[in-house]
């Protein structure tokens, strides 16, 4: 059964449309790749899942429940955990207390918030910078709070926005063994944008590929990856 | 934050020294009175640190709650001689009815813009307690006659309120709301996204603030007797006040209004009195600037206040006095 379905979601930006008539599923416990060139409409698409803007047109379906109007703080506890590509730490805050606040989504009290946080922390990697403050991590660090606060609130769809960029090798190798831990361990359905192939080529169960905002392809991997279209798309600009 | 024990020693020892305080020195009815002042800007400091330091909803109107707070006592006696004294039991819940229905309008704003809107609810407040002559007797104010011509009995009073707006905001920081509070105030988005439900958790921020400045109010009038409107809706005497003595303090700090409220009254009443005497009489006149500069000061060199930057202050110090040591 799928877990999420966009029915044709568009959304305009004044005379722009940022996304254009897309739909597609996402199956329970799947990793979807979702990919496209600079400026196609993935961010849009995540900030209209979580009602960071309202559609122009179409349907959000989650879990059987239309939550196309709901609000943004409704959706993370409907389930729907998500990070930022420009990331949003809360900045003189703790990373521990960061995860705390996300916890406390789910747990009422103090104590079962700190258990939760230090669940995470461990999970994420981050318990040696726990007590630093968030505004203060290099960018590997807080692209990890970013998924650390969103897997606090206990999601059971995670989008991930770019969580790899910028990172070096050896962080890309950690943060691509997080990313499969939390299918594999949590049991979590994850929508991942990522620009560098190597992370969504190895990640992804199928991928959904867009341009302009309209869909362009869908299937394997591999398929997309041998798509004329995607190729053209994808040709001459700065891509991995 | 959360590994601290919820009250320390040296809290519990200076509620103690707060409360035999009086009973240790003879203080003259003047000293008496600043004492009640310093615990009276504590209570408006700490209940504007709530809101705006850890919320991060600045507002530049907390004369509205405390204002309303003490027309909640004054009306009832002006209209029907019901006792000053119901004040302590209504003057906070009035405030937080006035909150939540403020906050409908102001909430809708940000930063500078939600600043402007509470200050134009204090003001607007002032101007139609000037005019509402059959409810609130107008400028010519409300007169009671104090119960008590000792001050002691009213410090003990504001003393157990300033101890009920610091323990509120010390339970509050320690619970949900309190990170939700937090979250807020540096990223409104990335709360939303957490689960938190912006608008409910403000509303609940204004309530615990406005309640604690209603009971200021009601407080005043109980000790002077005598509210009007230019007094207790005062733009600069207690929604400016309530700022600075946070500022200087040190804004988001449990601690930082309490000694932002003994700072400022102390410099306060040095200027006004012009240096007990000791200075020509125009300066009292310039307590208002010297707020000014100091402000300006804090604000440069220890933005997060006393408290917030007691460490750099320590640091400063010391490196003066090791440089001192080498001369
Ligand atoms: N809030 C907004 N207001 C106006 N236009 C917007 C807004 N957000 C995005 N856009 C526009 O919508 C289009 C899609 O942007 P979006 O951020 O979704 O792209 P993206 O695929 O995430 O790109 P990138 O790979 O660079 O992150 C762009 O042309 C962008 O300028
Ligand atoms: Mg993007």
């Amino acid at each position: 059964m799928s877990i999420l379905s966009l029915k044709n979601v568009t959304k305009n930006f004044g005379g722009l449309t940022a996304v254009n008539n897309v739909s597609f599923d996402v199956e329970e416990g799947e990793i979807l790749g979702l990919i496209g060139p600079n400026g196609s409409g993935k961010t849009t698409i995540f900030n209209l899942i979580n009602h960071f803007f309202p559609v122009s047109s179409g349907d959000i379906i989650f879990k059987g429940n239309n939550i196309t109007h709901k609000k943004t703080h409704e959706i993370a506890m409907l389930g729907i955990g998500r990070t930022f590509q420009v990331v949003k730490p809360l900045k003189r805050l703790s990373v521990a207390d960061n995860i705390m606040a996300a916890a406390f989504s789910r747990e009422s009290t103090f104590e079962g918030a700190k258990r939760v946080t230090r669940e995470v922390l461990e999970f994420t990697h981050l318990d040696h910078v726990a007590h630093q403050k968030a505004g203060g991590l290099p960018i590997a660090g807080r692209k990890r709070l970013e998924i650390a606060k969103a897997l606090a609130t206990r999601p059971t769809l995670l989008l991930l926005d770019e969580t790899a960029a910028g990172l070096n090798p050896a962080e890309l190798d950690e943060a691509i063994d997080i990313i499969r831990a939390i299918r594999s361990d949590l049991g979590i359905t994850i929508i991942i944008v990522e620009h560098i192939m190597k992370v969504i080529m190895n990640i992804s169960d199928r991928i959904h590929a867009i341009a302009y905002g309209t869909t362009i392809t869908e299937g394997s991997p591999a398929e997309v990856a041998a798509n004329p279209t995607v190729i053209e798309a994808y040709l001459g600009s700065d891509y991995h | 934050m959360h590994n601290d024990k919820f009250i320390s020693k040296s809290e519990i020892g200076i509620f103690i020294f707060a409360l035999v305080l009086p009973f240790i020195f003879d203080f003259s009815p003047y000293i008496q009175g600043l004492l009640i002042f310093v615990m009276l800007w504590v209570v408006l400091g700490t209940s504007w640190n709530l809101l705006a330091g850890y919320t991060g909803q600045v507002s530049f109107g907390h004369a509205a709650f405390f204002g309303i707070g003490a027309y909640a006592a004054g009306v009832p006696f002006f209209l029907f001689k019901v006792s000053p004294w119901w004040g302590l039991l209504f003057g906070g819940i009035t405030a937080v009815i006035l909150g939540y229905l403020l906050g409908i309008v102001v909430f809708r704003l940000r930063g500078p813009y939600f600043a402007l809107g509470t200050l134009a609810a204090a003001e607007i407040l002032r101007i139609a307690f000037g005019q509402e002559e059959w409810l609130t007797n107008g400028h010519n104010g409300i007169l009671y006659i104090t119960t008590w011509v000792s001050k002691y009995p009213y410090y003990f009073i504001i003393l157990a309120i300033a101890a009920g707006t610091i323990l509120t905001v010390k339970v509050v920081m320690r619970r949900r709301e309190g990170y939700y509070f937090l979250s807020i105030r540096e990223d409104e988005d990335a709360a939303s996204a957490i689960g938190i439900n912006a608008s409910k958790y403000k509303n609940i921020s204004m309530g615990l603030s406005s309640f604690w400045a209603g009971m200021a109010g009601a407080f005043y009038f109980i000790y002077m007797g005598f509210i009007d409107p230019e007094t207790v809706f005062a733009l600069h005497n207690i929604s400016i006040i309530s700022i600075l003595v946070g500022i200087i303090g040190g804004v988001g700090t449990i601690w930082g209004p309490a000694i932002g409220a003994i700072i400022m009254v102390l410099l306060q009443e040095t200027f006004r009195s012009a240096f007990f005497g000791f200075a020509p009489q125009w300066v009292s006149g310039m307590h208002a600037f010297v707020f000014g500069l100091l402000v300006i000061f804090v604000i440069l060199y220890l933005p997060g206040g006393v408290v917030g930057d007691w460490d750099l202050i320590k640091k400063k110090l010391h490196l003066k006095r090791k440089s001192e040591m080498k001369k």
